[in-house]
């Protein structure tokens, strides 16, 4: 690991501050960053532990939604009462991620803007466009089985690993930040992620000392919330593929219904196209492989992830099902 | 016990300014020194105090500086759960945690769940389900297993919970589910359930 200086933030305008400077990095959970230090992929001249900043809470809004704090560590975001009645999708995206080990140090706005798990993002010896710009990507043609098929570009095809990240997009969440000036804004999570077309090494819209202070949850929509994770052991692997989907039905037919896919995608891949397929549609496994089919229809596979593009369709097909109390 | 009883008498409450792991770090005719910080801990109940280089983790501060070598460096990265302590109430992984981060905090290890030379509950049901086979895991696996019963008090829901409004029983996917955090490279896991349902005192499942 490469000396830093650390620094202890006392409030949030003077942790905005450091963490502006050049080569300056927030850390909070440090589940992630710590790992990637030690490989040297990361390596910040100065840390801002924020851990220690008032963001450490669940608050109602007066429209009935919630306000998470960008500390709130993802355990006792999965525990809140309020969260599990209210966001069940989210409690169960949050508990479908890492441990509980991880959990209990990994924070809100730390899940949302951890880095890929590329095999070759970790590997030092081989190019990665994210890791030094311009190098190249080794996942086109390499062991690309857990990389992206849907919105990425030839430069990097990563995928972002989250769990929650997934369950916040299906519920229109928005991320709160406060820049060093001062000033805030509301950044709804499906632009919080930068495509990673010719810069992949830029990740999110955030500025430089920009901080998540919280994340807004919207009152719950209206339907059944599902979130349905597979991978390639029964607990602690990252998503091969995910979906949260949250479907109203009025009868036999379809109200309304909020799609989103992990393990698909640089960012949480919120699908408009399944979305307006299946509202006014009947509940039935056909308007679901419908769905499927206009949700992966810009899908490509780089040979190892090929699997991915049926293995989403059939999950949704699954998820949806079980959704409308089919199966 | 007697050693690690030995150890606290003599070494609780001492100031040791030792350097880190130096394995990754750049010649020191390259970089000027940098200043450590000071970090106090409670331990198993008694105080330390250490100054640390801060790319120090808990666990390295734990095993090298202070000789609580009960902890142990599996994978380093966060994905074997050996190195589980409790902090605050809580099992983390001590590799992924800067010791400097947890100055004031209040650390449980395996060393300190013993008291007065009798095992703690978990510790004996470990033995007596033959819990373990190398034992390299098992520190990590009991402090895990400690913190998940209180977990489960507190009712917290796992992935396995069907329902995640409702705090569920513990059973043996449950269990499994909660424990996912510990590797045992010896597969002793189906005595591992055992160990914990009979500490929780749930029926067999």
């Amino acid at each position: 690991m490469n000396p830093f200086r650390y620094e202890r933030a006392s409030d949030v305008a003077s942790a905005c501050a450091s963490a502006a400077r050049p080569a300056a990095k927030f850390i909070a959970g440090g589940t992630n960053l710590v790992d990637l230090m030690k490989l040297q992929i990361e390596a910040p001249a100065q840390l801002v532990d924020i851990t220690r900043l008032p963001l450490d809470r669940i608050e109602e809004t007066a429209d009935g939604g919630l306000r998470i704090g960008a500390l709130v560590s993802n355990s006792a975001a999965a525990a809140d009462m309020r969260v599990r009645r209210r966001y069940p999708l989210l409690a169960q995206a949050i508990l479908a991620g890492a441990s509980t080990q991880l959990r209990n140090k990994a924070t809100t706005g730390g899940n949302m803007l951890q880095r890929t798990r590329c095999p070759y993002f970790y590997d030092t010896t081989k190019p990665c466009n994210k890791r030094v710009p311009g190098s190249g990507c080794a996942a086109l043609e390499g062991f690309n089985r857990m990389n992206a098929v849907l919105g990425v570009s030839d430069n990097c095809i990563a995928a972002h690993p989250s769990d929650m990240a997934v369950a916040m997009t299906a519920l229109d969440a928005v991320v709160e930040t406060i820049a060093p000036n001062g000033s805030t804004r509301a950044i709804p999570i499906d632009e919080l992620y930068r495509p990673p077309g010719d810069t992949p090494h830029i990740e999110t819209v955030l500025e430089p000392g920009e901080l998540i202070g919280s994340v807004l949850l919207p009152p719950p929509p209206a339907g059944r919330q599902i979130y349905r994770k597979v991978r390639d052991r029964a607990s602690f692997a990252f998503a091969l593929v995910s979906v949260a989907a949250i479907l109203d039905l009025d009868g036999e037919r379809v109200r309304a219904a909020r799609i989103t896919f992990g393990g698909l995608s640089y960012k949480p891949w919120r699908s408009a196209e399944a979305e307006a397929a299946l509202v006014g549609a009947p509940a039935t496994r056909a308007a679901f492989d419908a769905a499927g089919t206009a949700a992966l229809k810009d899908a490509r596979g780089y040979g190892h992830n090929d699997f991915k593009i049926p293995l989403a369709r059939r999950t949704l097909r699954a998820t949806l099902t079980q959704a409308a109390g089919l199966a | 016990m007697a050693t690690r009883r030995w150890f606290l008498t003599t070494s609780g409450a001492a100031t040791l300014a030792l350097a880190s792991s130096p394995s990754m770090a750049q010649p020191a005719a390259e970089t000027p020194p940098l200043p450590t910080e000071h970090v106090d801990l409670t331990i198993n109940g008694r105080p330390y105090a250490l100054d640390l280089d801060p790319r120090t983790t808990l666990l390295d501060a734990l095993r090298e500086h202070l000789g609580f070598t009960g902890s142990k460096k599996g994978c380093d990265q966060g994905q074997c759960g050996a190195c589980t302590i409790i902090v605050n109430g809580q099992r983390i992984n001590s590799c992924l945690a800067l010791a400097v981060m947890h100055d004031g905090d209040d650390i449980t290890t395996i060393e300190g769940l013993a008291e007065e030379g009798v095992l703690h509950p978990m510790q004996a049901a470990f033995v007596r389900h033959d819990g373990f086979q190398c034992g390299y895991c098992t520190p990590g696996q009991i402090c895990s297993a400690v913190a998940l019963l209180s977990e489960h008090r507190e009712g917290w829901p796992s992935y396995a919970t069907a329902d995640v409004a409702t705090a569920p029983a513990l059973t043996n996917a449950e269990i499994a589910e909660r424990m996912s955090g510990n590797i045992c490279r010896c597969s002793a896991y189906p005595n591992i359930v055992a160990a914990i349902r009979e500490v929780a005192g749930e029926g067999s499942q």
